[in-house]
């Protein structure tokens, strides 16, 4: 399946991430002239000359659907590949890496929160919340630096939002609601601490004042581990907390 | 790592997963239940007697009469006259012979009439002799020797009266009770038709048959079944002959074969064996045929509950790509489960042939005299359960290679 060993990718990871310089100067992510199209026959669905993001920004990147957001977090993700131009996360160019490598890289720095339905339904919430560190050396290392213990750390990041309640941790993860669910799923895109918070559209499924709540708890403790956020959404009733809000349509030229 | 999650995906959904491997392990223990079956049949036959070099009966199959005879299946059509007997136990290259006599029964085990003989040259096994668990040969015209299973199941010790019917049925009706015969010894166990025999001399056979004609008969049946008797009274079913040099054998069957007398048959043990394995070789080819077809729809009916599983499951191997779980590592996870499943299945199915075999052994023994060993698995056993998880695993990259190409398609996002 995938051809490169697990040593080969780690270190080559490993390389890349010890020549970045301080991560408060390089930016968190660059795209450069960028062209994509699903398939060669289909015209392109992005064309964007220039998206910076920096380190610990909270950017609001708003569209409606089928204007090509999910389609920008999967070239963030490295999930996907531009027909032309560059896509770097933290002075990373990731088309210079293998498919395998970008997964990794993707494990290492990036955290994902999806609208729903984001929990592995035969995992418990401690098993949801440390999934990353299976994947991600770095991310295990970080944890148990911060806590002393992945699974300490995903305790911690749990309490912080408000879901470390015995009675709720024992509760298969598919149980809980929509509002606990996106919670958990917070705890794992912060757990080992990446640099960059991709959530796509992750208060959809939230009434009005859970919104919020959520929000505030997510910019708390992206704040606390120093990663940025991309928020993506079509909805721009959250848009006023964000530092930055880009409407996709702007610099999105197809 | 991997098999961690594909066990609490199991886990989760044990319902499909138990059924999944219970289908397994049925298709696993018919597969090797079968071939035990025949592995352990062909060694209970062959341990059955050694040393006879020659089983001379009437004319008729050599695999009938080996049955008869040494195995105790079936009846023999037709007897030879004592004199005969006598006559082969005289030529210069015969060094024992034991007469057998069939037709009676007690209590549904087979009573053979034979001389003292028996305990003296019959061999088993690697060349064991008969050994007595207690008491000594009979010596008199109304003493008896048990099988150690005839002993053990009817409770009988040595002075035990025993009485003898005519006919091979559990229930017979002409039964000889005027002349109960005394238990002289009881052999050790050996795992083989032995045990479920009673030994009576001759000279019995004679007296008991002899008294019973004396009496009148009404009914025409019973009276025919004494007609019989008196024929067959001064008669045997086989010889077992033993030689002087095993060379002998060929030249010994082929002059036996045409005795004067009456028509004979001669017959070597070993080679009839492999008649018997021929015919009821197509049989078991065909048995192991149709069980590896049970063992490939066990493995399909997996095959089908990966696959109803994995477009249910696309959201999760979107959100296994998202936390960093390359292509990869996501269709390892569903070949990972396939994997869990076929083990689990081949355990189940090996544990069961076991509590099968320790359940079911005394039954076939009693059955069909056949005495099964529960010994490890065989090579060849082992190999046929490797090649079960081959197959399973070979099946489970079906479903694997199809995750793989959704998951790389469908990255993290999912495109229902």
């Amino acid at each position: 399946m995938v051809s490169t060993p697990y040593h080969a990718q780690g270190s080559r990871t490993c390389a890349l991430t010890s020549t970045t310089p301080s991560p408060t100067t390089v930016p968190v992510a660059t795209l450069r002239d960028v062209v994509f199209a699903w398939n060669r026959e289909t015209p392109p669905v992005l064309r964007i000359a220039q998206l910076d993001i920096v380190p610990r920004e909270r950017v609001f990147l708003r569209g409606p659907s089928g204007s090509g957001k999910s389609t920008l977090l999967n070239l963030l993700a490295g999930v996907v590949l531009p027909q032309q131009g560059s896509v770097a996360v933290l002075g990373t160019d990731l088309g210079a890496l293998g498919g395998a490598a970008r997964d990794r890289f993707r494990a290492d720095h990036v955290g994902f929160v999806f609208q729903l339905f984001n929990l592995i339904p035969y995992l418990t919430v401690v098993e949801n919340v440390v999934l990353p560190c299976l994947f991600s050396a770095r991310r295990r290392e970080r944890a148990i630096a911060a806590s002393g213990s992945v699974d300490a750390d995903a305790l911690r990041l749990l309490q912080h939002l408000d879901m470390a309640d015995p009675a709720v941790l024992a509760r298969p993860a598919t149980d809980l609601s929509a509002g606990q669910q996106q919670r958990v799923a917070a705890a794992r895109a912060l757990v080992g601490a990446p640099e960059l918070v991709i959530a796509d559209e992750a208060t959809s499924a939230l009434d009005a004042d859970r919104r919020a709540a959520f929000l505030d708890l997510l910019f708390r403790e992206c704040a606390a581990a120093g990663a940025a956020i991309v928020f993506v959404s079509h909805d721009a009733s959250a848009a006023p907390a964000f530092d930055r809000t880009i409407e996709l349509a702007s610099i999105n030229t197809t | 790592m991997i098999f961690g999650l594909a066990w609490k995906s199991l886990r989760h959904r044990r319902l499909t997963a138990a059924l999944t491997v219970a289908s397994i392990a049925l298709a696993v223990l018919l597969l090797l239940g079968v071939e035990r079956m025949r592995t352990e049949s062909r060694s209970s036959f062959a341990a059955t007697i050694s040393g006879t070099d020659l089983i001379v009966g009437a004319r008729s199959s050599p695999v009938h009469l080996l049955l008869s005879s040494v195995f105790h299946i079936g009846n023999a059509t037709n007897n030879i006259r004592r004199d005969t007997a006598r006559a082969l136990g005289e030529r210069p290259e015969v060094a024992w012979t034991i007469p057998i006599a069939l037709g009676d029964t007690h209590r549904g085990y087979r009573v053979i009439g034979t001389t003292g003989a028996n305990f003296e040259h019959f061999r088993f096994g690697a060349g064991r002799p008969l050994a007595f668990e207690a008491g000594k040969p009979f010596t008199a015209a109304d003493e008896a020797v048990l099988g150690a299973e005839v002993a053990r199941r009817l409770q009988y010790r040595l002075g035990s009266p025993i009485v003898i019917a005519h006919g091979a049925g559990d229930v017979s009706f002409v039964l000889h009770d005027d002349r109960p015969l005394r238990v002289s010894g009881i052999l050790s166990r050996t795992g083989t038709p032995v045990d479920r025999a009673v030994f009576v001399p001759l000279e019995a056979l004679d007296a008991v048959h002899a008294a019973a004609n004396v009496q009148a008969e009404s009914d025409p049946l019973v009276a025919a079944l004494k007609q019989r008797d008196s024929n067959s009274g001064g008669s045997l079913t086989a010889v077992l002959v033993g030689l002087k040099s095993r060379g002998a054998a060929l030249g010994a069957q082929r002059s036996i074969g045409e005795f004067a007398g009456e028509p004979l048959t001669a017959i070597l043990p070993g080679v009839t064996l492999q008649e018997v394995w021929e015919i009821t070789g197509v049989a078991e080819r065909t048995l192991l045929a149709v069980s590896s077809m049970v063992v490939v729809v066990g493995l399909a009916g997996m095959l089908v509950a990966l696959l109803t599983s994995s477009s249910e499951r696309r959201r999760e191997m979107a959100i296994l790509r998202s936390v960093g779980a390359r292509p990869g590592q996501v269709a390892g996870l569903i070949l990972g489960e396939a994997t869990l499943l076929t083990l689990a299945g081949i355990v189940s199915g090996v544990l069961a042939l076991y509590a099968g075999l320790l359940l079911a052994r005394g039954w076939i023994a009693a059955r069909f005299g056949l005495f099964l060993a529960v010994t490890w698995p065989s090579t060849h056993e082992l190999a046929l359960m490797a090649l079960v998880a081959a197959a399973g695993c070979l099946i489970g990259l079906i479903p694997a290679w199809r995750t793989y190409r959704v998951s790389l398609a469908d990255g993290m996002t999912v495109r229902l």
